[in-house]
């Protein structure tokens, strides 16, 4: 079974946000209004973290791209009540929204904060409307959503493999953040696969993953450099 | 025996007075509170309609004070059924008028507090997911077990005791004699019936302390089986349950206070009743803070960073206010009060329990709010302000609550009376010998 991972060079990142853009466009994630925005109720399925550091004149800026990190030992798969987010033989991370009931337990246990909540009934602009992604289920108001590593891609790449009779390529299966990113600073691939992009960045020595002492073991890297 | 009756329904009369004179000030009470308990449904149907977004919770503070108030009300709810049982196991005969009130608070509390985590859902229409898709693994699930285990015992176990007191009501024929008749299953007082229901208390209040003693425990696991720092630790579990029985007598004291001024029951409810339970409250407060100063010391003293974090939004953030507000509350004043004769007098006390329900009050918000504005990573600090909505269905809590004790008190008597009487023709026997019982024996009876 493959084991899909993401790899953010820090190195190449510009912080443009066009990760960010992208998968909104992508999986047809909500657009709060300004007044919501301002409640911390934005619904961002890749978030940027935006650090300060340092004091005037001596302060640094660090942006950094967070998606929902598909940890091998999740969390919030383990005090969900309905079995309602779980994680697939693939390593994804997955929510089902027909069947939550809107607790919010695994939003809580996330040490990331990777998840949204449906605050109020979705809604789109107008414009937005007509080109609605049509692989990705709209949500209903009251359920959490997150990053899918843009799964709905995997069913096609998967099925594209199977009428060709072959194995998925290296890169062929690639979320809406990274084929977006203008600095190609985002990498997607398969770890199992030793010869895969992703796994050897995975084993770099810039490579890091967030907060791994707590055991939840993400698969999503980062490499940098600098600290 | 017909004399004997009539003379000792004649000496607690005052214990009946309130089931058959009903006030003015008691319609207008009960109408007042109804027309807020509808007011809060309005508002909780509006808040289904719109979606959660009513409220004032947000991203990352996705808990606000349903949760606070759950874990709360909850709290609250083991004075009842936790206390009395463990007054009776002792044979604590001072226990007699203050089990039956006890056990109200329990049954009324827990049902309040049973509903808000259905109340915090996003899909409340989804809740019967939890029986078809449910995951014994997710503490939540442990949560609704125990709650309903509690809920169920805690139910028979203040029905049970009851038992002899509608059979009193039903003799005494007047209003709904049918009502009682059907709820007194033909209880007749004979010495089988009598020995048949001391055994099944004497069964359930043994049975009660664990399951009571497991809800909070449970209810803390909710929070400390996560990784989130304020949260994530060993001693929640003992600690929750030491709130909530300190939050319970408080919340049973200030029940107690009230009957005894609108009832006229001072000749049943006397100080030393409330000299005892304050004494309670006393070693409750001082077993608070010997917790939480364990909690947060080893937090302080470790100084694991995102730790750091937490404590310090509550010394000298955004929540110092509210925490050291707690420390006030549970500690200072009760303590102050509580500990010295001069100031232990009913009002005294009064002012005592009252602080000390809002100091667990505000303990809950200490625990649930800080830890969830501190996220690991994201970097920005969350702010909460409950909406009026929240504040709205917080108030509703309450007026259910009253309007519980006010309802049952028109009903059944809120002292046990069969009990009172047991102790005045048996007890005092019964205690005599059992302290000759523990009294070394005549000297030439030793060998």
């Amino acid at each position: 079974m493959p084991k899909w991972a993401m790899a953010i060079d820090l190195d190449k990142c510009t912080g443009c946000g066009d990760c960010m853009a992208a998968c909104k466009l992508e999986n047809n994630v909500a657009i709060v209004d300004a007044e919501q925005a301002a409640d911390d109720r934005v619904m961002l399925w890749m978030d940027m973290m935006t650090i300060y550091e340092g004091e005037y004149p001596n302060i640094k800026l660090k942006r950094i791209p967070k998606p929902c990190f598909h940890c091998d030992n999740p969390p919030c798969i383990k005090v969900c009540p309905v079995h309602a987010t779980y994680k697939n033989e693939e390593g994804l991370v997955a929510q089902i929204y027909n069947r939550c009931i809107g607790c919010r337990y695994c939003m809580a246990a996330c040490p990331y904060t990777a998840k949204v909540f449906n605050w109020y009934e979705p809604e789109w602009a107008d414009e937005f409307k007509t080109c609605m992604n049509p692989d990705v289920s709209l949500r209903m108001k009251g359920v959490v959503e997150k990053c899918s590593f843009c799964a709905h891609r995997l069913q096609k790449v998967k099925e594209n493999a199977r009428a060709d009779d072959r194995e998925i390529s290296d890169g062929e299966y690639s979320p809406a953040c990274a084929d977006s990113c203008p600095a190609e600073a985002i990498f997607f691939g398969d770890l199992e696969n030793k010869e895969s992009k992703v796994f050897k960045l995975s084993n770099s020595p810039r490579a890091f993953r967030e907060l791994e002492d707590l055991g939840t073991i993400p698969k999503v890297f980062y490499l940098s450099e600098k600290e | 025996m017909n004399e004997e009756t009539k003379n000792t329904v004649d000496i607690d009369e005052a214990l009946y007075r309130p089931i058959y004179e009903t006030g003015k000030s008691f319609y207008f009470a009960v109408g007042f509170l109804l027309f807020i308990i509808g007011f809060t449904l309005v508002v909780y149907i509006r808040q289904v309609y719109y979606g959660l977004g009513v409220t004032g919770m947000n991203q990352p503070v996705t808990w606000g004070f349903y949760i606070v108030n759950f874990v709360f009300f909850v709290g609250i709810s083991h004075a009842g059924t936790l206390i009395s049982a463990i007054l009776r196991l002792s044979k604590a005969e001072w226990r007699r008028p203050i089990t039956r009130m006890a056990e109200v608070i329990t049954a009324i509390v827990l049902a309040i507090g049973g509903l808000h985590p259905i109340i915090d859902l996003g899909r409340p229409d989804r809740v019967l997911n939890i029986f078809t898709a449910g995951r014994l693994q997710s503490p939540l699930l442990w949560d609704v077990t125990s709650i309903t285990a509690y809920f169920t015992a805690s139910t028979v176990y203040l029905y049970l005791p009851m038992i002899p007191d509608i059979a009193k009501l039903r003799d005494r024929g007047g209003k709904m004699v049918w009502f009682y008749e059907f709820l007194s299953w033909g209880w007749h007082g004979t010495e089988h019936q009598k020995k048949v229901l001391s055994r099944a208390i004497n069964i359930l209040m043994v049975m009660v302390i664990p399951i009571a003693i497991s809800v909070h425990t449970v209810i803390s696991y909710i929070f400390s089986m996560t990784l989130q720092p304020g949260w994530h630790s060993t001693i929640f579990g003992p600690y929750f349950v030491v709130g909530a029985i300190f939050s319970g007598i408080a919340a049973l004291m200030i029940v107690m206070i009230s009957f005894r001024k609108y009832f006229h029951l001072e000749n049943y409810l006397k100080l030393v009743h409330f000299r005892h339970l304050g004494t309670l409250l006393l070693i409750m407060s001082l077993l608070w803070f010997y917790f939480t100063f364990s909690e947060y010391l080893t937090g302080v003293f470790g100084a694991e960073p995102h730790e750091m974090d937490v404590i310090f939004y509550k010394f000298t953030g955004t929540y110092a206010i509210f925490f050291w507000g707690m420390v006030v509350c549970n500690f200072l004043i009760p303590v102050v009060i509580l500990a010295f004769k001069k100031f232990k007098t009913i009002p005294g006390i009064l002012i005592a329990s009252i602080s000390v329900v809002i100091g667990m009050w505000l303990e809950r918000l200490n625990i649930v709010i800080p830890s969830l504005a501190n996220p690991r990573m994201g970097l920005d600090m969350g702010m909460y302000t409950p909406s009026f909505t929240e504040w709205t269905l917080f108030i509703g809590g309450l007026a259910v609550f009253v309007l519980g004790f006010l309802v049952f008190s028109k009903f059944f008597p809120i002292i046990s009376i069969w009990e009172i009487e047991e102790g005045r023709k048996e007890s005092v026997k019964e205690v005599e010998k059992r302290v000759t019982s523990y009294l070394p024996d005549p000297a030439n009876s030793v060998e």
